[in-house]
């Protein structure tokens, strides 16, 4: 027994996780854990964050959920960025060890990837999807729990890997053989392939439910080309989700089940072959950048309508685009390793289908370009994020485009220019959209509106910061840097461009400063949003009131137009006009606490197999059998809300006659 | 807004798509199989990359013995055939009898997996496990997975057994059985393939 302490020491500490920024980390980590406790033990929080957070099935709470969730992750990989882009402006200096900076870049794309930028539009998909098409909550509100909790019992195993054991640091992509035990032992990448594969289920879970709701919730009279454009790109996401994510599933768990249980599908011996990983995972990875940017092309749509004052220009051509992108993505993922040795036909075929793809989405450019063409255009922050999209993704596709050219890609792939375009991808497309649906939606998610001056400080510093940083790295990848390098010789003509890059990072961390302050400020001293149509928007989300009630509508909107609110508006119609007999009882999903529970117990056998402890893996085993069998058994998860309870509620917002 | 239309449309639907919730489950479901439609998908072509790598352990042709193989297609085939005629039943609101025919079919899935697992435990006796080569872990995780899906069926179904004990036929209890005979019969067309492209080709491709 005492030869076990140092042994559990040592699996949980290993060297590279006593370095002092980590133990300060872990110390305050600790610190923030026991603040949080007594905070929520002074002010007798508990059962207010168990009942309305913890346990709740409203997809607008699950939203709100979502997206801390993001910021959070927002702000690790971020300092993840940070520390990256310190090290290369610094490369004779070891401000980073080899080892540490491997970790580094892994954890900054696989967070930036999965436990940011998916969280956050799921975010968007909860908070407004349902109100869009006017029902009354998700298909499966139950289900819609569980992906969260999934996803974020998956964070938080990925994320304590920097403190305990070690994380990854094979890179997001997670390639064997480096990833085979033989060349990379301990628990990094079991934290990578497990976290990876609880998160991704719930990333299924999620594709399906928003699916079905899209097909089968719409409002009587929404038919497909009424729905609102952000509702058709989730729809196509969904599709995609669902596609994408089986393919990766399998291929981080033969990775895992290489490394855990001896068998041979990607190591170097007995007939295993390393590029059979790479092409299941480009299956899933090429449609999930996709997955990634289709919908913002939906908040943009939404966002360059409304404050252009004008109806989306070519809004068949715009839906015929995302449908054909949605195809044309499964279609091309061997652009990824065109080096592979496939033949020159075969990367003839990846490298045109990879071009093709400039069509629609060059379509969807004009459209939104047309649709800002003669009207009275309003420069919101939203907005800004939407004009400033246009020509950072034009370049972005652009440098996309040059990477198919395969011979060119034979030069350029895995150097800087590759990082420059896909990070001029996914910033000025991603990053970008999903910050100009947080301004457009805060008032309906929040009630009040972020400040707009604060806002545009944050929007011209990302903007500003995102062009510094980026551009060196073009140049740098045709100089001849290679990524995922963490130091360079000074004589290569590399570092002033380095220099000015790391500085254009540092205003992008600036930025994200300001924009955590304006989040703070506003809560606390913004606008309050009375009317629940702050923008004079266009769609059904902005009929109700800020924020919107447990039961969204009162009574089931009827649609006729494409823009049904705003088109409702001209009529001179309103929701506000209810009458107390057109409101009837509700019935409404029941708060559960089996999601949660489900999540933590994926957790536990997350975190037994990373380590091999299959004691603690049978706990959570178990956890999941009891879920799912007290699931099964449980009949009771729905609850009538009162017709005079919902009668009280629209009173009380003045929207009801009489 | 209740119209008469649509409640007399509910009416002439089976009890299992006729509350709204329970027939969105269903639609559901269908989205659920797809995506277990895409990981067999993965898988048999993962095995169709490596059936031929065996490195220095035995051909497909040297391990696999048809006789088990027929038996567990017997099996699982009839057990198709069972869980429709207790959809048959259920339709007709006879309980007893569905729960007859779920019963038979969760024993005919209990002879489907314990013939399995013999056969997978005469091979390792051969020392032809997933250690030996890409080809047997390509095998053991494709067939594997089908056979943990089985599995995982039949202990779904003795929940089934015992709601339907306490609720009888509900339209809760009809569309948990209605998916659960989706599920089984998707096991069933992903076994036909397995037969076929796995075993009857191994054996005489």
């Amino acid at each position: 027994m005492p030869s076990f302490v140092p042994y559990l020491v040592h699996t949980l500490f290993p060297p590279t996780v006593r370095l002092p920024d980590i133990l300060l980390i872990d110390f305050g980590l600790i610190c923030a854990g026991i603040g949080v406790i007594v905070l929520l033990t002074k002010t007798r929080r508990w059962g207010w964050l168990w009942n309305d957070w913890l346990t709740t099935v409203d997809h607008k709470k699950i939203a709100i959920l979502y997206l801390i969730a993001a910021l959070v992750m927002l702000m690790r990989g971020g300092i993840d960025a940070l520390m990256l882009r310190a090290q290369l402006a610094l490369p004779t200096t070891h401000f980073m060890p080899a080892s540490q900076y491997d970790e580094v870049f892994t954890t900054h794309g696989t967070i930036m990837v999965f436990f940011m930028g998916m969280p956050f539009i799921f975010a968007l998909f909860n908070a407004v999807v349902p109100l869009m098409i006017g029902a009354r909550d998700v298909a499966f509100p139950r289900l819609n729990a569980m992906s969260y909790w999934l996803f974020a019992f998956g964070a938080i195993l990925f994320n304590i890997s920097f403190v305990i054991g070690g994380s990854p640091n094979a890179g997001w992509t997670a390639y064997p053989p480096y990833t085979g035990l033989a060349f990379n032992p301990g628990p990094g990448e079991n934290y990578y392939f497990l976290a990876l594969i609880i998160a991704g289920m719930g990333t299924t879970m999620t594709g399906i439910n928003f699916l079905v709701t899209t097909l089968k919730m719409r409002a009587p009279g929404m038919s497909l080309m009424k729905m609102p454009m952000f509702v058709w790109s989730t729809m196509v996401t969904s599709a995609l989700i669902l596609f994408a994510f089986p393919p990766l599933t399998v291929a981080l768990a033969m990775s895992l089940f290489d490394r855990l249980f001896g068998s041979h599908f990607f190591t170097l011996a007995r007939g295993g072959m390393p590029m059979m990983y790479v092409n299941l995972f480009w299956l899933f990875g090429h449609p999930e950048v996709y997955i990634l940017i289709i919908p913002l092309f939906g908040v943009f749509s939404e966002v360059v309508a409304t404050f252009s004052k004008k109806m989306l220009f070519g809004y068949p051509v715009m839906v015929a685009s995302i449908v054909a992108i949605m195809f044309l993505a499964y279609g091309t993922w061997v652009h990824h390793f065109f080096t592979m040795g496939a033949g020159p036909a075969v990367n003839a075929f990846f490298g045109l289908s990879t071009m093709l793809i400039a069509i629609p989405t060059g379509v969807k450019i004009f459209n939104w370009i047309f649709t800002m063409w003669g009207g009275r255009i309003q420069t919101t922050t939203a907005m800004l994020y939407q004009m400033a999209f246009i020509p950072v993704f034009m370049v972005g596709g652009a440098t996309g485009i040059l990477l198919a050219v395969v011979p060119a890609d034979y030069q350029l792939h895995n150097s800087y220019f590759l990082v420059a375009h896909f990070h001029n991808v996914l910033i000025g497309g991603t990053l970008f959209g999903l910050l100009s649906g947080l301004y457009y939606w805060w008032p309906k998610m929040f009630g009040m509106k972020l400040n707009e001056t604060q806002g545009k400080w944050a929007f011209w510093l990302f903007l500003i910061g995102f062009w510094v940083t980026f551009l060196p790295q073009y140049l740098l990848g045709l100089k001849g840097m290679t990524r995922r390098m963490y130091t360079y010789p000074l004589g290569f003509g590399w570092h002033d461009l380095n220099v000015i890059s790391t500085f254009g990072a540092f205003i992008m961390g600036a930025a994200f400063v300001v924009l955590v302050y304006n989040i703070v400020w506003s809560l606390l001293y913004g606008e309050r949003d009375l009317t629940g149509d702050p923008w004079d928007g266009r769609t059904l989300e902005w009929s109700l009131p800020s924020p919107v009630p447990e039961y969204n509508f009162p009574r089931i909107p009827v649609v006729h137009d494409r823009d049904a609110w705003w088109a409702m508006k001209q009529k001179g119609q309103s929701l506000a006009d209810l009458r107390p007999e057109d409101v009837h009882d509700v019935e409404m999903p029941k708060n559960s606490p089996i999601p949660f529970l489900l999540g933590a117990s994926f957790f536990v056998l997350g975190f037994g197999m990373t380590f091999a402890w299959w004691p603690i893996a049978i706990i959570g085993f178990v956890g999941i059998i009891l879920c799912l069998l007290f699931s099964g058994f449980d009949y009771n998860d729905h609850h009538h809300l009162k017709a005079d309870a919902i009668r009280q509620t629209e009173a009380t917002l003045g929207r009801l006659q009489g | 807004m209740s119209l008469p239309s649509v409640d007399e449309h509910a009416q002439k639907l089976p009890l299992e798509f006729a509350d709204e919730h329970e027939s969105l489950k269903i639609t559901g479901f269908w989205m659920f199989l797809v995506t277990d439609v895409l990981i067999f998908a993965s898988l048999f072509s993962t095995y169709a990359v490596f059936h031929n790598s065996v490195a220095a352990g035995p051909t497909a042709d040297q391990l696999f013995k048809m006789g088990p193989v027929l038996l567990e297609t017997l099996l699982l085939l009839t057990s198709s055939f069972t869980i429709g005629l207790g959809i048959y039943a259920m339709r007709k609101g006879q309980v007893r009898a569905l729960m007859a025919w779920t019963f038979l079919t969760i024993l005919l899935g209990a002879g489907f997996v314990t013939t399995e697992i013999h056969d997978f435990v005469s091979f390792a006796a051969l020392h032809a496990t997933w250690h030996t080569s890409a080809f047997l872990s390509a095998f053991d995780i494709l067939v594997g997975t089908h056979g943990a899906h089985v599995t995982f069926g039949i202990f779904w179904a003795v929940t089934l057994l015992f709601q339907l004990k306490k609720h009888g036929i509900t339209e809760r209890t009809a569309r948990k059985i209605y998916t659960f005979s989706l599920y089984w019969h998707f096991l069933d067309i992903v076994w036909v393939f397995i037969f076929t492209f796995v075993y009857l080709n191994g054996k005489l491709g």
